[in-house]
């Protein structure tokens, strides 16, 4: 019987998240300019799903303080209360009401795993492409550097990193961009050993143009697809580090709202059957199925494959 | 034949290199702490004579490369040291730890090796039909989640009606049986997150194949399109999928840290957790040195048996 629940509303939920993915689409095309429009008709509804989403983190984040009903650390009531009109979502086990933390978990935890992806990005792509352009011993230093850092797998390692400089907001973010510059880095260097060979950017060369106009004015514009496409991915893996290892007590710190502490701090209730410590695990899964729905279809689009 | 055991020789002085050098940063990143390990152990009551006699006892008054020298013929003969937090032994604290978490770890890869075998072959024969799209969705949808959210999941809804027990006790001594039902759901979690990448992939290899003439060939010769699969599309698909198989299992090396925490689960990774809070360096070192060199092992034995299933590169000519 509990089985048969359980399947009709994962169902349920499957059609909703269509349902509404399709009227978000349908809404687009008639709203949008017309060649944006255009793209989102070939969009399947995973995609227009996904968009639709991530458009209402953005919303949530942004607009935090006026949307929660109480403050980001201000105890309201008993611990662990259950689900009420006055605290929709019940309260924390410090009572704390679990509604607002949630929507403050949005923008710190998305907010803080978004710096880390672009810190990492900057850092990653800018050496890649350096070192794809300047070649020598410069390639070769930073690659063999990059193929150690790479064979400690990453959680084992920002546990490490995280052991010696304690743990505090700012090191998770250099830690967790440190690791994942490596993997960018793998990526941009790739993309532009294709296109450094190419006859424009020796003509730009020949033109006497210097290192970085080659890099950010010929290089990057033409290795930016597949690196869009990685930066949503990036997202995703950064999104899911961090939560782990907040949900192990070793990320963003308490009292501050963060999905990741949330599911640990709460998470006696679920063996009373209670689903509250699950929906900021929800959340995080929500938005990196999302992130993951749109880049699937940018890449399928982007290779231009037809089914 | 001799040019095997050269490849094999060539590959594990490279994997013992990458080894040493993994040694080397896990043991010289102790050396960025801000001040010294010895401030760091005492904190607040650091006085000049404390940690003077905190760096006699533990030898940093010694240069970095005789330390290190020391900590890794040490750490080969399995003495990692002692713990900063209890004084005791480290490898004492990791011991059994080591062999639990294997289990697990052997545990989920028993089920999620044939399970992603099996749906990724049928994923290929059957694509672009309501079952590849479907099992498709799903294993998009199971990457995207933290592994603590399916954890959870499980045990509300395998846990909660008494079929399994959500929190595992586990010890030596029980009978396999029962520590095959203690520890299902565990192994499960790990199962469901490695199987989605595992078909994935495996999928991914075969459908790359498929378009090969040769595979167009048997197709057309009227061979049915199972045996295709079987017969001509898999033997080549094996260096790729070995390689997907390796690099599974080599993440479920980091995927059973968090596992271990939900199930409560008494295994190296929940060690290496509590140790990093408690910042017991010895004991981090010695952990992150014994996962990291069970991933370049795997990684290792990706790279050598996808060699050896190759003929192109068996007989190089």
């Amino acid at each position: 019987m509990q089985f048969l629940i359980t399947t009709f509303w994962i169902v349920f939920f499957v059609a909703a998240a269509l349902c509404l993915g399709w009227l978000f689409r349908t809404m687009i095309i008639r709203l949008a300019p017309t060649n944006f429009a255009a793209s989102m008709r070939r969009a399947p509804l995973t995609a227009s799903f996904g968009m639709l989403v991530i458009l209402l983190y953005i919303f949530v984040a942004l607009f935090a303080p006026v949307l929660a009903p109480f403050g980001e650390r201000e105890i309201v009531g008993g611990e662990f209360l259950p689900w009420s009109s006055e605290h929709l979502l019940g309260t924390d086990n410090l009572g704390r009401d679990m509604l607002t933390r949630m929507i403050y978990g949005a923008r710190n935890t998305v907010g803080i795993a978004l710096a880390t992806t672009a810190l990492a990005f900057v850092v990653g792509a800018l050496l890649g492409l350096l070192a794809a352009t300047v070649g020598g011993w410069l390639d070769q230093v930073l690659g063999r550097t990059v193929d150690v850092l790479m064979a400690i797998p990453a959680l084992i390692f920002s546990l490490l990193l995280l052991t010696i400089f304690g743990t505090s907001v700012t090191t998770l973010i250099l830690v967790i961009a440190l690791i994942d510059s490596t993997r960018v880095f793998r990526l941009a260097r790739s993309v532009a050993i294709g296109i450094v060979v190419m006859d424009y950017i020796e003509a730009a060369k020949l033109r006497g143009e210097g290192l970085w106009y080659l890099i950010t004015r010929e290089i990057l514009p033409n290795a930016m697809a597949p690196l869009v496409a990685e930066f949503g991915l990036r997202f995703c893996f950064v999104f899911l580090a961090i939560s782990a290892l907040s949900f192990l007590g070793l990320g963003i710190q308490p009292p501050t709202a963060d999905w990741g502490s949330m599911v640990r701090e709460n998470a006696t209730l679920i063996t009373f059957g209670d689903i509250t410590p699950l929906l900021p695990a929800g959340a995080i899964a929500l938005l990196t199925v999302a992130v993951n729905f749109v880049v699937d279809w940018k890449l399928h689009e982007a290779s231009g494959l037809k089914e | 034949m001799a040019n095997i055991w050269r490849m094999l020789a060539q590959r594990l002085g490279l994997g013992l290199v990458t080894l040493f050098v993994i040694s080397l940063l896990i043991f010289g990143a102790a050396e960025l702490l801000p001040g010294d390990f010895a401030q760091a152990v005492l904190g607040q009551s650091a006085t000049e004579e404390t940690v003077a006699a905190i760096r006699a006892e533990y030898g940093l008054d010694r240069p970095f490369h005789t330390r290190y020298v020391d900590w890794l013929g040490s750490a080969l003969q399995g003495d990692f040291g002692q713990s900063l937090a209890n004084r005791k032994p480290v490898a004492d604290m990791i011991g059994d730890r080591l062999a639990n978490t294997l289990f697990l770890a052997l545990y989920a890869a028993a089920i999620a090796v044939p399970l992603s075998l099996m749906l990724g072959i049928l994923a290929a024969l059957f694509r672009n039909s309501i079952f590849d799209r479907s099992v498709n969705a799903l294993a998009l949808t199971s990457i995207s989640f933290p592994e603590f959210f399916v954890a959870y999941i499980l045990i509300l809804w395998l846990a909660q009606s008494g079929l399994f027990p959500s929190i595992s006790r586990f010890s030596v001594d029980l009978p396999l049986g029962q520590k095959l039902y203690n520890t299902f759901l565990p192994a499960l979690t790990l199962t469901l997150v490695v199987t989605a990448h595992m078909m994935r992939m495996t999928r991914a290899a075969i459908i790359n194949l498929l378009a090969s003439p040769y595979i167009e060939m048997a197709r057309l010769k009227g061979m049915p399109p199972f045996r295709v699969i079987t017969r001509h599309a898999l033997p080549n698909a094996l260096a790729p999928i070995i390689n997907v198989i390796a690099l599974n299992l080599a993440y479920l090396i980091t995927g059973v840290v968090v596992v271990e925490v939900v199930f409560v689960y008494p295994g190296l990774g929940q060690l290496m957790v509590d140790s990093v809070a408690k910042r017991d360096i010895p004991v981090v070192q010695a952990v992150a040195l014994i996962f990291a060199a069970a991933y370049v092992l795997l990684n290792l034995t990706a790279d050598v048996l996808s060699t050896l299933t190759n003929p192109r590169l068996m007989h190089r000519r």
